[in-house]
Formats: C-alpha cells, structure tokens, sequence
C-alpha cells in the first residue's frame, strides 16, 4: 500500500462531485479540480513510468511542467496527444490516459533487464556501440527507441481545428502567481493594455497551494479579489491555460493557449479550436515566471515515492492528498521545511527533516519544532531504498560539508515519501530566450536573470526573490517601470501584508557523496527522464568533454519533454566539480523555445493544406480538362494538364498519340501558365537590353523575340519570348515557376540600381488565358474559328503578333513556336478563355485537334533540342554551354554578361548540352543519370556528366534524351555510358541535340 | 521575429519582408574594365559584420519597395531605416 488518501478538508477541489476516467485501461474517478496525477496519487497509485534507458519504475516527481517521469498519452484516435505531463492534465468525465514509457507493461518491463546491464550502459553506450557499422544503426536504433518509448504518433488525422491570432500590448505579464498578479494590477490601473498569460487553469501560481495570508485574507481569497478587478478593465486580456512558451527578437513572443483539452470531447463547441497560438508583439515584458525546485542527487533518488518538497505541498495543500502515511524532508534550504509542516498538517507522520546545514531559518525552526517533527541538522539522506510498492526507507549519514565526504552512518529510516529542496532555480527560460545571460549567483546557489538586452524584466520567483511580501513589492516596481516606459503615468499599489519570515541562506549541495559500503554500486540521477547520473556527467569530463553543450548531447542531460527543468543546474554543478570550475563558470546551456511542448496543430494552425498553406492555381480552362480526363502535374503552384488519356490508355500511348497529332494536324496547349510582365513606359526597351543577353532596340511594334536572362554570375536564370507591343509597351513571358522570381527582380534592379530608368512592371500572369495552336493544320483550325487576321506567311511572319479577333473575341496572336511545329499562340482576356477554347475546339473538330498536356510537350520539344530553364540547366548554365552563343550580345553590357569571361566560365570542359541515342533504341534513360566514359574504371570513377532530360519520341521511332557532359561538343559521335542506379550500364552515342527538323523549315512554315 | 519600419508604409512584422543582403554595393559602370579580382569581389564578397550592418529589405508582402536598413548583428536592434538613395541619416545623398 502506498498508504496514499484524499484528505477530508481543504484543496481546492470538489468533493461533491466525481470524475469517471481511464488510465491504463483501468477506470478510477477524481473531483473537479484535479489533475491526472492528483487524482491518480489519491487512489495510490505510485508507478508512472519507466525510465528510459534502465527502465526503473518511476512514480511522480513534481506537480507542473517541470515532471519528468509521469508522461502520458491523452485521448483516442485522432484526438490522441503523446507526452502529455500527468501533472498539468485537467480531469474530465472520460478521460483516457495511458502511460508513455512503459513498454511491454509497467509491472513487468522486459526493459528492466538493462537495469541489471546499467554498468555497461554508461554515457554514449548507444553511440559507441551502434555506430559501426554505421548501416547497423538505421536497424538498432528502430528498437531502442521502441524500448525507450516517449509516446505514439497518432495514427489518424486531427479532427480539431487549431488557430492564430496576432496581438499587441503595452505590458505583456508571463505567470499569474503572487508578483505576476499585482504586476498586471500595477500596470491595468495605470491604463496601459496589458496581458496576462499563466499556463495554469487557474491564476495564483504558488498561492493556489499556499497556507500563508495575504493583507489578512486567505491567499486564494487575495488572488480572486485581483483578478476580479483585473476582470474589470477593457483593455486587460486575461489568458489561462496559457503558456508563454517563446520570446523572439523585438518582443516577439508566443503564447500556446489550450482552449479545449480540459472538455469532454461532447462538452466544447466544434467550431472553437483546440489550440490557439498567440503572436504577441509586446511593448514591454514583466516576467513573473516562478522557481522550480531542485531535486537532490543521492543515491537512489529516483525511487517512486521521491518527490520534490514544493510538489508534495502542492498535492496536499491544492488537491487535499496526502501522498504517504509517512515521510521524510531533506534540503539545503528553509523552503524545504514547508513540506514538513504540510505533511504534519495532512496527518502524515513526519518522521525528519534532515537538512545539510548547520543551522536553519529562526522562522521554520520554530515552526517544526512546535510540531514536534525530529531535524537532523549537518545530515544528509545517503541512500534511498525501495520495497516493491517504492520508496520504504531511507539511510541517514551525517557529513561534513568542509571534506564533503559522510562520517558516520546513522542507521535507516522508514519511510513512504521523501520530500527533497536542493534549492529553487529561478525560471529564467524565456529572459534567456530573449537574447540575455543569466548569471549564478552562489547567495540563492542559482542562475538569475542577468542584464536586459529586451524590453523585460523579472520579478519574483524568477529573479530569485522568494519571501512573498519582496515577490509582490517586485510585482508592482516591475509593472511600474514597464507602465512608465510606455507612456503610461502609474500610482502604484499599496502592497498588502505579508508573514514576517527570518530566511536562514541556502548551502549549496549538488551531490550528496555515496557510501563507501557501498563500493560504488550507486545509482544518483541528474535527468530523470532521461537517466542521465552524475557518474554519467563525470564520465564525460574524463573522456575530455568540456562544454556544458558537449555533455548535454553525450549525456543525453536536459533533453527530452522536460528539457531539464529539474536537472541541468545539478548536472552543470556536478560538471563543474569534475572540472575544478564554479557553476557560474561552467554556464548553462542554451535555452530555446518552446518552454514547454508545443503541438504541431497549433503551430500549423489554419495553414493547411491547398487553400492556406501553398494555394493551388488553376487557368481558365482548367474544368475542361477535368472533364477531358486530364491527369495534373504540378508547376509551381499551378495545375497543369499532364496528358489526357483516353480510355484503355497507358501514359506512353496517350503521350505518343498526342505528339503525332501535333506533328501530323493540329494539337492545342493550354500555355496559361507561363509569367506574363507588362512592361511600359519610355524606357521600356533599355530595361530588356539590360537584362536580357541580346538585343532589343531594334524590335519594332508586333514583333517577338526570345531572350535569355543570365544571374550576375552570368548562369541562365530564365527565358521566354518578349513581345513589343509598341515602342513604349512590351509584354514580357518567363517560365511557369520563374514568374515570380523575375518580376522581383527587374523590381529590384529598378529601384535600387537603375532608378533613372522609367520603366513600369504589371504582373499580368492570370488576367491573359493563353493557348497554343500547333501543328501543320493550325492555320487552318484558326482560319475556321473566325479568326480575322490574315494568317499566310506573308503577312504574318514567324516571330510576329497580330491583333485581331476569333469568333468575335479580341486576341493577342503570336506566331511563336515551341514544339517546332507551324504553331499560333493565343492571348485572350481570361475571362474568355474557356469560350475561345470550346471555339477552338468546335473548329479543330475536321482536323481532329488533340489536346496534349505538358509531357507531351516536354517531348516536342525536346525532340527540336529546346531546354527548359530548370531542367537542362541548374544555375550553372551559361548560354555557351548550351551552344546558344548567338543569343549572347557583343555590342552591349547586360546583366551577367562579365561573369562570361571569367576563367572558369571560359573553361573549355565545361558540362555542355548535347544529345543522346542509347544503342538499344527502345532504352529511354532515367533523367538525372551519371555519364561515365568507360564502365571499366576504378573507384571513384570521374564523372562526365548527367543526362536532363530523356523521352521517347514517337515521332523518330526512338528514345532521345539531351544531357549535359564535359566537353560534349568536341565528342560528338563517341560513346559514353549511363551508370544506372540498378547497376545497368546503358552506352549511348552523343550527337547534336536538335533531333527533329534541324533547318527549322516546319515553325516558318 | 523582427518589428521593421517600411519607410513607405511603416511597422510590420519580418514576415511581410524579404532579405536582400549587403545595403550600397554599386554595380559597376564598366564591368568589361574589371579584372577577374575585382568583378569576383563585387560579384561574391560581402562584409560578415559584427555591429552594424547595412542591408537591403523589401517589404515584399506590402508595398514591394527596396529600402535599407542598419541593424546590429549582434543585438539585432535596428538603428535606422532608409529609402533607396537615401543616405542612413535619412538625407537624400
């Protein structure tokens, strides 16, 4: 038994009423106001978890979010939330828990035979031992994290909604305890807009399980008197439940709001998010954050039963439980001593306090003295040993703080409850987070907030104050100091009185030295979670580690859910120790956000899927081609047709088909996509001849041009067909995915370097539905849709644009090419996109106009030689590599243009584009395979080159492919060798990579 | 996440801006008069300050401008915000 009860009186739980719940699949019940594991300590149970690497049982340490052994999984299916803290869950009819780190079971944990193996698991063990051979430890790490649990993934999708909301204020206050209460009083009467954050369900941190006064009333009764008031200023938003978890530049912080995980699933409204993440930008921070109390390191200190003096406290002032018939206190401080007169209060039998020190505060030592409760002062508990229930007796030595070593073993003590105080460290988590040092400070034996580098400050528990009436005079200076900096004239508050306390200081005590009886054989534990001991942390400073950052990642101290809220100032001491080096010295390691766990849901909030997180684009004519059977593929955030299968057909068939009818009759495109620029104004024509590689003075009115765009480092960027449309007004098309891109940057040169130039830029992209006429019948199919332009090559010449109309629509057409066909691109107003389609369409119907996709066309193209910026090349391009000096001006300067007579963009062995036939003209070969030029060369063997795009083209009976290979201009005809990832090797001839119609006779046709 | 002054449009966050590195690198007026050394250095070096830094911003999710921006490297305190052209006192250069 362990001897654990609900007391009859006091907590602030209702007794009228019961709470059914789950944990583990057995059912127990609680009251309104308990927390899994207040409930869970009142009906005894003890065993919470395994530990993770020894898997030792462990019961509850804590009572808030520094626990770090009773982690549960909350809830079923998709609602399911892993590592959860026993500690900070709020009860509700029908909750189910189950503990996280228990695998197989936690009575009989098959992992506990490492407990027997804990000589040789020391620091690093899993790393020594599994990383060779390195394959090896993709398959050992599967099971050693299964054994070491932390949680399941859930396994169906979320059905909760998570949101967002962005917020400023004059006083953001993090912690609603006695100095964060008065602090948002201060700075709410001072008229400044002020938040109050605590992650708590309900204000009063600290007080909620204080048996002190305040200004003569109950504590708790003070705390509902200031929010009340706090309730009536507009401009105070008060946040429960809500915990600030980052602090980012510019007093930037997050706050993590848990809005439902308190309700039955039935019990909250659908449409109210589970989790809400605040962005805050606050003019001024007060941190009111608190202490969390230091655990002790002895031997055996881990034992279920084990706790921390302010959570045993807390279960019995807050929850009214009494975790043990009977129990002991050791610390090194006054605060310790509070646990004892709980536990007397509770009717629990206190059998000692045994505190390091020689002599205590006047004010406890009264305290318990009265009490009648044994102190055994210059003590310490050496060891702590366990029945099968726990905790169920402890050995007490005196020692001698000037040696540090015991001197005599004083016997042992039965015992259910351990209370440990090693001292409070401040939680300096989200001062550290904001860019700002904390320095130790050997009076309190803890880190503080050091200086500043935001607009914060920390009063309180958190700036290492811990007699109350100073923890409220802070609350108010603080407030003050921030109220004032905004502008805002504060008065102040009377501070209220408080129980006078004579402190005596703490000692720091940062390992208790183990028994020589014992030969060693001791287990003392630093980080619960993850079971890391100070021999651990001494083992790693003689293997050489020095940095506390370096041993944080060998010991494994500090990580998991609780980040090492309760043991890295311990461990850093201990470190310190082993290196001759104070902990101040030493330092703490960084602390990042988040404060606590964060879920996923709330940070990805409503930015979900297609519509918020990347938006998807459609054209104009997108539902026909639905309607046709299209299948997509994705271009940037558009949806393009991919081909358009017709019944019975493979992708190959319907490409093949689809190629062949534009090179036979007529195909139609859907070029929508492409980035349309407007560009207009005097200067318009000086702006292209500066970005792109050739010129463009000389264009006249109704005529195109392709160009190329190089980066300053002279590698293709982008290209497209530019039109002028008139000497002041040109319309610009770049690459389906560089639309953006390159509209940003001609912006940028614009503004920043060529200011003088008056030049304008309309992104046009979706106001134009364009689509591609192509093939030998394409005249014809315009001819027959009512196009009023006259289309012979006379009149309208390859590379030029008419205006016009086609079945009575105004239309941009443009005799422009890309699948080297006769070929008419069609600019229409979007909104009449889909008619001039269906025109197109009804009119092509004689010629059997075949629509083909963007595979398709990738082939057509490819069988001309064409590249596709982004897929032949890959930022280091130059137009020479592609054989396209001719687009390259010599007459004037433009953009990149220097960087082609650097030495290397010179080199001769450049990658160059050429093409490829396989000798197997069936073989199409995987794009992105390595050319090599002899299968038969030792490792590694030099690369030649890759192969960027490859196709079979029905139209020439064969594969084709283009690729990119050193000196592949002067090899043409030699073989080279594709080296597959299945270790087939593929010989292919290189030739020149245009394919199909070299004289370019059909485009002009 | 920073708090930026648009010199256009005033305070946003960082979120609506985008980064675009070393503020007051001229582009050369003769680049083909430049040896390798030298177009290598306007092309790929930039200054990895310590202190204070000028750099350029766009308010991409706003406005669209270029403007620049002296910010400490260090403390990440903006010092001051100025439009392309404009000296870091604010006065047209």
């Amino acid at each position: 038994m362990s001897g654990a009860r609900r007391l009859s009186r006091g907590g602030l739980i209702d007794r009228s009423r019961s709470i059914r719940f789950r944990f583990n699949g057995k059912t127990y019940t609680g009251h309104p106001g308990d927390t899994l594991a207040s409930a869970l300590l009142a009906q005894g149970v003890r065993l919470f978890g395994r530990s993770f690497k020894y898997h030792r049982p462990r019961g509850i340490v804590g009572a808030g979010a520094e626990e770090p052994n009773a982690l549960v999984q909350v809830g079923e299916a998709g609602y399911s939330t892993p590592n959860l803290r026993a500690t900070q869950v709020e009860l509700y009819e029908g909750l189910s828990a189950q503990t996280v780190n228990g695998w197989p079971s936690l009575k009989h944990d098959v992992g506990a035979i490492n407990s027997m193996f804990s000589r040789i698991l020391p620091a690093g063990f899993y790393y020594k031992t599994f990383m060779w051979p390195r394959s090896a430890w993709m398959r050992y790490e599967h099971f050693i994290r299964k054994a070491a649990g932390l949680g399941r993934t859930p396994e169906f999708p979320d059905p909760d909604i998570y949101d967002k909301r962005h917020i400023h204020c004059d006083v953001l206050i993090v912690g609603a305890g006695p100095s964060g209460l008065i602090a948002a009083l201060t700075a709410a009467r001072s008229g400044a807009r002020v938040i109050l954050a605590d992650e708590q369900a309900q204000f009063g941190g600290s007080l909620l399980s204080a048996s002190s006064t305040i200004g003569g009333t109950r504590a708790v009764d003070w705390v509902k008197k200031i929010v009340d008031e706090l309730r009536t200023f507009p401009e105070v938003k008060l946040l429960n439940r809500s915990t600030v978890v980052g602090y980012f530049d510019h007093n930037f912080l997050t706050i993590n709001s848990r809005r439902t995980h308190h309700l039955a699933s039935g019990d909250s409204d659908p449409r109210m998010s589970r989790e809400r993440l605040w962005r805050v930008r606050a003019g001024e921070v007060v941190l009111a954050t608190g202490a969390i109390e230091r655990p002790l390191v002895f031997d055996g200190n881990d034992l279920p039963g084990v706790m921390l003096s302010s959570a045993v406290t807390t279960y019995i002032r807050r929850y009214g439980v009494a975790p043990g018939r009977t129990g002991v206190v050791f610390t090194n401080n006054d605060s310790g001593y509070q646990a004892a007169i709980d536990m007397a209060w509770a009717g629990m039998k206190v059998v000692a306090i045994v505190d390091s020190r020689r002599s205590p505060g006047a004010s406890v030592a009264r305290e318990t003295e009265a009490l009648g409760i044994p102190v055994y002062k210059g003590h310490v508990i050496s060891s702590a040993r366990s029945g099968s229930e726990g905790l169920n007796r402890v050995e007490l030595s005196r020692w001698s703080k000037s040696t540090g070593e015991l001197t005599a073993h004083k016997g042992m003590i039965d015992c259910q409850i351990l209370a440990l105080s090693g001292g409070l460290s401040p939680v300096v988590h989200l001062h550290s987070q904001s860019g700002a040092k904390p320095v130790f400070d050997s009076r309190v034996a803890a880190f503080l907030p050091g200086a500043s580098v935001q607009k914060e400050r920390s009063v309180g528990g958190c700036n290492g104050t811990f007699d109350l009436g100073d923890c409220l005079r802070e609350g108010v200076q603080g407030a003050l100091a921030a109220a004032n900096a905004r502008g805002f004239s504060a008065t102040g508050v009377d501070i209220p009185a408080t129980d006078h306390r004579q402190h005596a200081p703490i000692e720091a005590l940062w390992e208790v030295p183990a028994n020589i009886l014992d030969g060693g054989r001791t287990k003392k534990f630093v980080d619960y979670q993850n079971d890391a001991t100070a021999s651990d942390i001494r083992l790693a400073a003689r293997e050489g580690y020095r940095s506390i950052e370096h041993v944080k990642r060998y010991t494994a101290l500090g990580f998991g859910t609780d980040q090492g809220k309760l043991g890295n100032i311990n461990g850093l001491a201990i470190l310190g120790k082993a290196l001759n080096k104070e902990p101040g010295d030493v330092g703490t390691t960084t602390f990042r956000p988040n404060y606590t766990p964060v879920t996923f849901g709330a940070i990805a909030g409503r930015n979900l899927g297609p519509e918020l997180f990347d938006p998807v684009r459609k054209t104009a004519i997108h539902p026909w081609h639905v309607k046709r059977g299209a299948l997509f593929e994705n271009v940037g955030q558009w949806k393009r047709p991919w081909y358009y299968p017709r019944s019975g057909e493979s992708m190959s068939d319907a490409v093949n088909r689809e190629c062949l009818a534009t090179r036979d009759s007529v195909g139609v495109l859907d070029a929508s996509t492409l980035g349309k620029i407007d560009i207009q104004g005097p200067d318009a024509a000086e702006l292209l001849n500066r970005i792109y590689t050739n010129g463009w003075t000389n264009l006249l009115p109704g005529r195109c041009r392709y160009g190329f765009m190089l980066g300053e480092d002279g590698m293709v960027m982008d290209d497209g067909v530019t039109t002028c449309i008139a000497p002041d007004h040109y319309l610009m098309t770049t690459t389906t995915g560089g639309a953006a891109a390159v509209m940003g940057w001609m912006e940028r040169w614009l503004q920043t370097e060529w200011p003088d130039l008056q030049v304008y830029l309309t992104s046009v992209t979706d106001q134009w539905s364009v689509m591609s006429v192509a093939g030998p019948q394409s005249r014809a199919v315009l001819h027959a849709a009512g196009c009023d332009v006259e289309l012979d090559s006379e009149s309208f010449p390859f590379m030029s644009m008419r205006e016009g109309k086609i079945g009575g629509v105004s239309s941009r057409i443009s005799r422009i090419s890309f699948s080297g066909e006769l070929a008419f691109e069609i600019s229409v107003n979007a909104n009449y996109g889909m008619t001039l389609w269906q025109t197109i369409m009804d009119a092509g119907r004689a010629y059997d106009i075949t629509p083909y996709g963007t595979e398709a066309m990738h082939v057509l193209r490819a069988e001309k030689g064409y590249v596709i910026v982004g897929q032949d090349t890959d930022g280091s391009v130059t137009p020479n590599d592609l054989g396209m000096d001719w687009i390259v001006s010599k007459n004037k300067d433009f953009i990149g243009k220097r960087s082609l007579f650097r030495a290397d963009t010179l080199r001769s062995n450049r990658k160059q584009l050429v093409g490829l036939l396989t000798d197997n003209s069936k073989t199409v070969l995987p794009e992105g395979a390595q050319l090599v030029n002899s299968p038969q060369q030792s490792r590694p063997v030099p690369m030649m080159g890759h192969v960027s795009s490859s196709y079979y083209s029905a139209s020439l009976g064969r594969s084709i492919a283009l690729a990119l290979v050193k000196g592949g201009r002067t090899r043409m005809g030699s073989t080279i060798f594709a080296q597959l990832m299945d270790d087939q090797i593929v010989p292919a001839v290189i030739v020149d990579p245009v394919f199909y119609d070299p004289e370019n006779q059909r485009s002009k046709s | 996440m920073l708090e930026i002054e648009c010199p256009w449009c005033g305070s946003r966050d960082q979120d609506e801006f985008s980064y675009g590195g070393e503020a007051h690198i001229v582009r050369p007026l003769s680049p083909e008069n430049l040896n390798d050394r030298e177009w290598g250095d306007y092309l790929f070096f930039r200054d990895n300050k310590k202190g204070q830094h000028a750099e350029q911003w766009c308010h991409s999710a706003g406005c669209r401008r270029w403007f620049n921006v002296i910010r400490d490297t260090v403390s990440y305190r903006i010092v001051s915000v100025y439009r392309s052209g404009d000296s870091p006192s604010g006065d047209p250069s």
